[in-house]
């Protein structure tokens, strides 16, 4: 394991904002670390790269204990949410800080600050400042430096936080081949649950200062510990007390074993796939179903279906509390 | 109309409250030509004066310039307790007469107090010599840097020192690399609005040098005891020199201050 943390409490003041939290983070692996605004998700970052002290539990990195290891000490790159760019510094001098903190010979330096760039695509703005550059080119320079000091796990605090949707996208693709070509152990924190399935090779839920589960991305999304996990990592609906993913549900004009009596009350047709709201027993539920499907059956508000898990699902379906 | 109403109001009071005084007191300078203003600020007594005035400013605002950063980084990057009454003491000396301030050094180093006299047997005199001035101008300058850099570390964050820590710099190379230049243009302005308040402090350093001719006397007290006797031609030369020294360090004030600042 690249990353054990063990047992780790953490408090501001008497807010308990970790508690109890054990994450084991796999070598070269890419990790989300996923969970709704306040749940920690930055307070456990920190208390891995050493910018927090926690109050109880232990860290080690690359098996070595950190928990009482300086920032200095524990060669973590971190990456801050809103870049903490030198501003002072032009892009080549703040790639080049932590080589130039280590007295390598300035021949290296540069060598090694020209491979960054270009790694980063920024090779053409060695010579401006921070201020010069776009929110995503500066995200891309705070990576750059901080990988620069080859760490030995990187961590980024909603990396793609401050960018807009479609920069988001484009960055997240660009941090997966990135990944795949230096193979640096990397820990990044989101809340955006489609990110962290589309990009991480393992996820962490953290919520309310506890982990909730992790593992694969599928594992979760398929078989989540409580409805909590199900609900936070993709769409759900409610059909006879469970909780299923709408995806699962299928629908039929006539009878089918364990299918249960529904009513069509409206039909959104987003695209691809079709919505289609019901109405059983009295709760409303919703079902998404292909345009396919949707035609075959010829839905119209007020139409008579039943309505089942699919037997071929794959997610679990979960008690609803 | 009622500005130009305003205009006219503004225009007079500054004339009567500054261009006329001050150009006066040229006036009455150079009044004889640059010759008599050469002679009177290079007698021996002016010249002691002159010197007595720069040594006692610069320790004052060195010390004010390295206090002012720690208490700064303190007040900003730090929590403990009694942090709120640190920040209300610094402004002390804002509220406070210069006099009073003197009067209470003399207390507390003058003979009269224990603490005055252990430190003479040990062969230190601190009032009615530099040391006490230099205490007496370190008091009055306090604010200045603090007050000038509290607001720019605020601004400037704690992220770029961590990422810089992150990279492997210690305390002191985050403080050197990242934090100093940071603050550099507030500490300036800081240390140039020090320099002037060190440079015209009257008050707190009359009472506490004993006015000793030649021995503790800086320029502002030079002028005060030339104009008492009667030597009008050293007292408006030496003041005409204290506020050019002043009007260049405003000038400096007005590069350093950042932009769009009035
Ligand atoms: N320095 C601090 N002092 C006091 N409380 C803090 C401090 N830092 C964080 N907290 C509190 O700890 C809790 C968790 O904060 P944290 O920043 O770790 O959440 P997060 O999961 O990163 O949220 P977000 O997605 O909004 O960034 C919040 O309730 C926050 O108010
Ligand atoms: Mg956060």
């Amino acid at each position: 394991m690249a990353i054990e943390v063990r047992g780790v409490n953490k408090s501001f003041g008497s807010t308990p904002v970790l508690s109890d939290v054990s994450v084991d983070v796999r070598s070269g692996a890419l990790t989300a670390l996923l969970g709704p605004s306040g749940g920690g998700k930055s307070t456990l970052l920190r208390v891995i790269a050493g910018l927090e002290q926690p109050d109880s539990g232990t860290v080690r990195i690359s098996g070595v204990d950190a928990t009482r290891l300086s920032p200095q000490r524990r060669n973590v790159g971190f990456v801050f949410q809103h870049y903490a760019a030198f501003k002072h510094l032009t892009v080549f001098r703040n790639v080049a800080f932590g080589l130039e903190i280590r007295k390598r010979p300035g021949a290296e330096i540069r060598r090694r600050v020209r491979e960054l760039l270009e790694l980063v695509h920024l090779e053409q703005f060695a010579d401006r400042y921070p201020h010069q550059l776009s929110g995503g080119q500066r995200q891309r320079m705070a990576l750059a430096r901080a990988l620069a000091v080859e760490p030995e796990v990187l961590l980024l605090d909603e990396p793609f936080g401050a960018l807009d949707a479609q920069v988001r996208r484009e960055l997240r693709t660009w941090l997966r081949r990135l990944h795949d070509e230096v193979h640096v152990t990397t820990v990044f924190v989101t809340h955006d649950q489609e990110e962290a399935i589309e990009v991480a090779d393992d996820l962490v839920l953290l919520a309310d200062g506890r982990v909730k589960q992790a593992g694969r991305p599928h594992v979760l999304y398929d078989d989540p510990a409580d409805t909590f996990v199900m609900s936070f990592l993709g769409p759900v609906t409610r059909l006879d007390g469970q909780l299923v993913r709408p995806h699962d549900l299928e629908l039929s004009v006539d009878p089918v074993p364990a299918g249960v009596p529904a009513t069509v009350s409206r039909v959104v047709r987003l695209g691809f796939e079709v919505r289609v709201e019901l109405v059983v027993d009295g709760q409303e539920a919703y079902a998404q179903v292909t345009r396919r499907t949707a035609d075959r059956l010829g839905l119209d508000p007020g139409a008579p279906v039943y309505v089942r898990r699919s037997p071929e699902a794959r997610g679990a379906a979960v008690a609803a509390g | 109309m009622t500005r130009v109403a305003l205009r006219a109001v503004a225009l007079t009071y500054l004339a009567l409250l500054l261009v006329l005084p001050v150009g006066l007191i040229v006036w009455r300078t150079f009044g004889a030509g640059l010759g008599p203003f050469v002679d009177s600020l290079t007698t021996p007594s002016a010249l002691h004066a002159f010197g007595v005035t720069v040594v006692v400013a610069f320790w004052a605002v060195l010390a004010n310039t390295l206090f002012g950063v720690g208490v700064s980084l303190l007040l900003v990057r730090h929590s403990f307790p009694g942090k709120r009454l640190l920040g209300a003491f610094i402004d002390l000396p804002m509220a406070v007469s210069p006099v009073v301030v003197g009067l209470a050094l003399v207390l507390v180093y003058g003979v009269g107090s224990p603490l005055g006299r252990g430190l003479a047997s040990a062969g230190i005199q601190v009032i009615f010599s530099i040391p006490g001035m230099v205490l007496a101008t370190v008091f009055v300058a306090l604010p200045l840097v603090v007050r000038a850099v509290v607001p720019v570390l605020q601004e400037l964050g704690e992220d770029q020192e961590q990422a810089a820590h992150t990279l492997g710099a210690s305390r002191w190379q985050a403080f050197r690399r990242i934090t100093l230049p940071g603050i550099r243009g507030a500490l300036g302005y800081g240390v140039v609005l020090a320099i002037a308040r060190s440079l015209g402090e009257y008050g707190a350093v009359a009472v506490v040098s004993g006015r000793l001719v030649d021995r503790t006397q800086t320029m502002t007290l030079f002028v005060e005891e030339r104009f008492g006797n009667f030597d009008q031609q050293s007292a408006f030369s030496a003041a005409t020199a204290l506020a050019l020294i002043a009007i260049v360090i405003l000038l400096l004030t007005k590069v350093l201050r950042p932009k769009g600042a009035v």
